[in-house]
């Protein structure tokens, strides 16, 4: 009844599994180290610095494991923001998610081979892995070698600044990640999504 | 208007007098100390000599113990004194005499003790502290203030509002100049071997930049009221190891090196710790008050958005 498209190739899912690992416990070793508190430990200072160095450190190489594999398997395609007419694209997509699901509408933009990210989708992953990922992983290594940091940076101490940066990035990809496992959810079944990014293949449902 | 001239003259000429009078006692106040007399010598590696014995001069080496930079001298806070101050009158003459050495010699407390004109810096509460530390305890009156500040270059490094870095490097040096293998200063005092603050530190992480930007002390002694800087450095095992006591909102650095300007900034445009701010990043210590509101705000209004979609989707879908 329903056809199976092959979406997400073993790498992509691979270092899918590998980079969420690592972002749950950089987001929870780091929130434990950005509110500290003597009373109410969240987990021991020490090895929260050290799980949060390690598990960065793996992001990094598994960040290049997501490049090279897009650059390998094609998958880069996806990535690609066709700018003529992407904010309209965008609105549709928008209203599609605020009124059209709850009349039962088709979604505007069905998953095919050629287009497996709706625009939201692919702008948001987009910002992410090709901004704030970035940009995380940029000030997160300035942060290992503090002594690479320049001492003043706009005015202010230089290792500030780039904290600024670092936990501001953090932030907005703890947002997305939140909004991620909320959307990924919205499939015929729930977990439907989830089984995908498992064994690869998109079951057309629409 | 010719009073009014008249009263002008007056003022000026008085402010005239003031300013030649107070400028005149400024200039005999301090009276640049010559002690060419001492520093010929003991500025330089070589000095040189008329033997008596023989009647030639004779050049020497100069004991690297005893070789005073002048520079640092001329900056200490005892600047405007004649090496004679301190030292016996009889160092005149060289050779000096045998029995010098056997005199005793002026310490801190000698001239500061008990005096009310250095009340702020509380020498005699810190001297209780040096006899009651780790040092006093094992060393007794072995262990002078002399140990840690060299009486011939101290500075404050507080009131010339010197960086952090420099405070810190200042005052961590005079451990270093003990406790490391290749010191010989602490086989002055101990048969023991010197640790290596390498090895015996290397539980903690970044140890090159707290070395930086913390003091010795920030870790190896308690807290004090009353002083700017506590003296009472304690066993090793009541050091801090528990890093929240820096890294966290209520962080012992504001009662400790940045004691004397905590009460300036605590709170800068919204940052908690804010005189730690300018000089280092403190994780944990140094945060934001708003982005910490923004940041939870937005949060919670996502979150809210969700929960809602999530509870129109199952309604709907019904
Ligand atoms: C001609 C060179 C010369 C002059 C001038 C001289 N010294 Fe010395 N001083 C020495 C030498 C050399 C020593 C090393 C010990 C020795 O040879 O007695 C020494 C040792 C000392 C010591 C260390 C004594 C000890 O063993 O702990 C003091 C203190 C000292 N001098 C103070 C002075 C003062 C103060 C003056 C000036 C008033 C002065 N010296 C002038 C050459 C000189
Ligand atoms: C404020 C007092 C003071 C003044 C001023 C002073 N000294 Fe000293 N000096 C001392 C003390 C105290 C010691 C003993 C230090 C110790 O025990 O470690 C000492 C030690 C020395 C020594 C022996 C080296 C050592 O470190 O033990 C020499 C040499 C010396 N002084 C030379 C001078 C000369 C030259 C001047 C003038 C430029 C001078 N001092 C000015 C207090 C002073
Ligand atoms: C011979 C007496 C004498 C000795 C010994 C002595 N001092 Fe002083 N000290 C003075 C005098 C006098 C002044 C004031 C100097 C001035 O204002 O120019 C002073 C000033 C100071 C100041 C205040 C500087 C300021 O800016 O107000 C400090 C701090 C100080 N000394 C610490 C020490 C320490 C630490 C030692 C021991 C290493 C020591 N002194 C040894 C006499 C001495
Ligand atoms: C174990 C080393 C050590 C000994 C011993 C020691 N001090 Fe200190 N002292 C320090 C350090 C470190 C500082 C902080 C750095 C600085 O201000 O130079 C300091 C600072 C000071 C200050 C400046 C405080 C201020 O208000 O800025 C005074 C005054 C002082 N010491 C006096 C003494 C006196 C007096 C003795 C002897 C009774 C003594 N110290 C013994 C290490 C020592
Ligand atoms: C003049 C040399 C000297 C200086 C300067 C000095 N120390 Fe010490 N320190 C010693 C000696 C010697 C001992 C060992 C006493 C003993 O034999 O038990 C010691 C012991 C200690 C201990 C106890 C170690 C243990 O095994 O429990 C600590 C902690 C310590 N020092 C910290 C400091 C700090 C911090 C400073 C600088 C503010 C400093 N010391 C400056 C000579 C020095
Ligand atoms: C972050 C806090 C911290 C700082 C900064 C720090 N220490 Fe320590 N230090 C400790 C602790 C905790 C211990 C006890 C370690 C242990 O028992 O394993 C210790 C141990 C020591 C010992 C005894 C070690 C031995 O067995 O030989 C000495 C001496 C010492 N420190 C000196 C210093 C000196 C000098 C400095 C500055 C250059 C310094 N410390 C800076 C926390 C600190
Ligand atoms: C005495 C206070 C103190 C203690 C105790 C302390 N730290 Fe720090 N730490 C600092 C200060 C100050 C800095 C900021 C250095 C700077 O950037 O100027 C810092 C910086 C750091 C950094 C940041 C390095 C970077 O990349 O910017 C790490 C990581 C860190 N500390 C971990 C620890 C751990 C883990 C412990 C406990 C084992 C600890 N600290 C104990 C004061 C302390
Ligand atoms: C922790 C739990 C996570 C779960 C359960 C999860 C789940 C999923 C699922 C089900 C998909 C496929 C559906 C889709 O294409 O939208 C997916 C894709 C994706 N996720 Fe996640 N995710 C997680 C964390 C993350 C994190 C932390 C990031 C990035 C920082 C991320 C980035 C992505 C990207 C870029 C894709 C598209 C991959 C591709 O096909 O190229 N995910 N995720």
């Amino acid at each position: 009844m329903s056809n199976r498209i092959y979406l997400y190739p073993l790498v992509i899912r691979i270092w899918h599994f590998l980079n969420a690992l690592a972002i749950v416990l950089l987001i929870f070793t780091g929130l434990s180290i950005q509110y500290s508190n003597p009373e109410y430990p969240f987990m021991r200072f020490d090895l929260a610095i050290i799980i949060h160095n390690y598990a960065g450190v793996f992001l990094v190489v598994n960040y290049l494991l997501f490049l090279g594999a897009n650059i390998a398997t094609g998958n880069r395609k996806h990535y690609k923001i066709i700018v003529k007419g992407f904010i309209s694209r965008l609105f549709v997509q928008a209203r599609f998610y605020s009124f059209g699901i709850f009349k039962g509408e088709k979604p505007p933009f069905p998953i095919s081979q050629q287009n497996k990210f709706n625009p939201l989708q692919q702008l948001s992953y987009v910002a992410i892995m090709f901004v704030f990922l970035p940009l995380m992983i940029i000030t997160g290594i300035a942060l290992l070698y503090p002594e690479l940091i320049p001492a003043k940076i706009f005015g202010i101490g230089g290792v500030l600044f780039t904290d600024l940066i670092h936990i501001v990035s953090g932030f907005f990809i703890s947002i997305f990640l939140l909004i991620h496992l909320y959307f990924v959810t919205i499939g015929k079944t729930p977990l439907k999504n989830f089984k995908s990014i498992i064994n690869g293949y998109h079951e057309e449902n629409h | 208007m010719k009073t009014r001239l008249f009263s002008l003259g007056i003022l000026l000429s008085g402010i005239l007098l003031f300013v030649t009078l107070t400028s005149q006692d400024q200039s005999e106040e301090a009276p640049p100390p010559d002690n060419y007399e001492c520093l010929k010598c003991h500025g330089k590696n070589y000095y040189s000599f008329e033997n008596e014995v023989t009647g030639m001069k004779v050049h020497k080496k100069m004991n690297p113990y005893f070789i005073l930079n002048h520079q640092k001298y001329n900056q200490g806070v005892h600047n405007s004194f004649a090496c004679i101050d301190c030292h016996l009158p009889e160092y005149e003459t060289y050779p000096h005499a045998a029995e010098l050495k056997l005199e005793p010699q002026y310490g801190c407390m000698d001239c500061h003790g008990d005096d009310p004109n250095y009340a702020k810096f509380h020498f005699d509460e810190i001297s209780i502290e040096v006899e009651g530390s780790v040092h006093g305890n094992a060393l007794g009156d072995d262990f002078k203030c002399e140990m840690c500040h060299n009486p011939h270059y101290y500075e404050l490094g507080y009131s010339k509002d010197k960086r952090i870095e420099e405070i810190v490097a200042t005052a961590n040096n005079m451990c270093t100049e003990c406790h490391n293998y290749s010191q010989d200063k602490f086989y002055l005092l101990s048969d023991s071997c010197a640790g290596n603050q390498d090895i015996t530190h290397s539980w903690l992480p970044s140890k090159e930049l707290h070395f930086k930007s913390v003091r010795c002390i920030e870790c190896h002694s308690t807290i004090s009221d009353s002083l700017i800087v506590s003296h009472n450095i304690v066993e090793k095992e009541s050091a801090v190891k528990n890093c929240v006591e820096c890294h966290s909102t209520d962080s012992r650095l504001m009662s400790t090196l940045y004691k004397h300007r905590a009460k300036e900034s605590r709170s800068k445009f919204g940052f908690i710790n804010g005189a730690m701010m300018n000089e280092s990043f403190v994780v944990g210590a140094t945060k934001n008050y708003y982005l910490n509101v923004i940041s939870i705000v937005l949060f919670s209004f996502v979150f809210l958005i969700i929960l809602f979609h999530a509870f129109l989707r199952i309604i709907l879908k019904k």
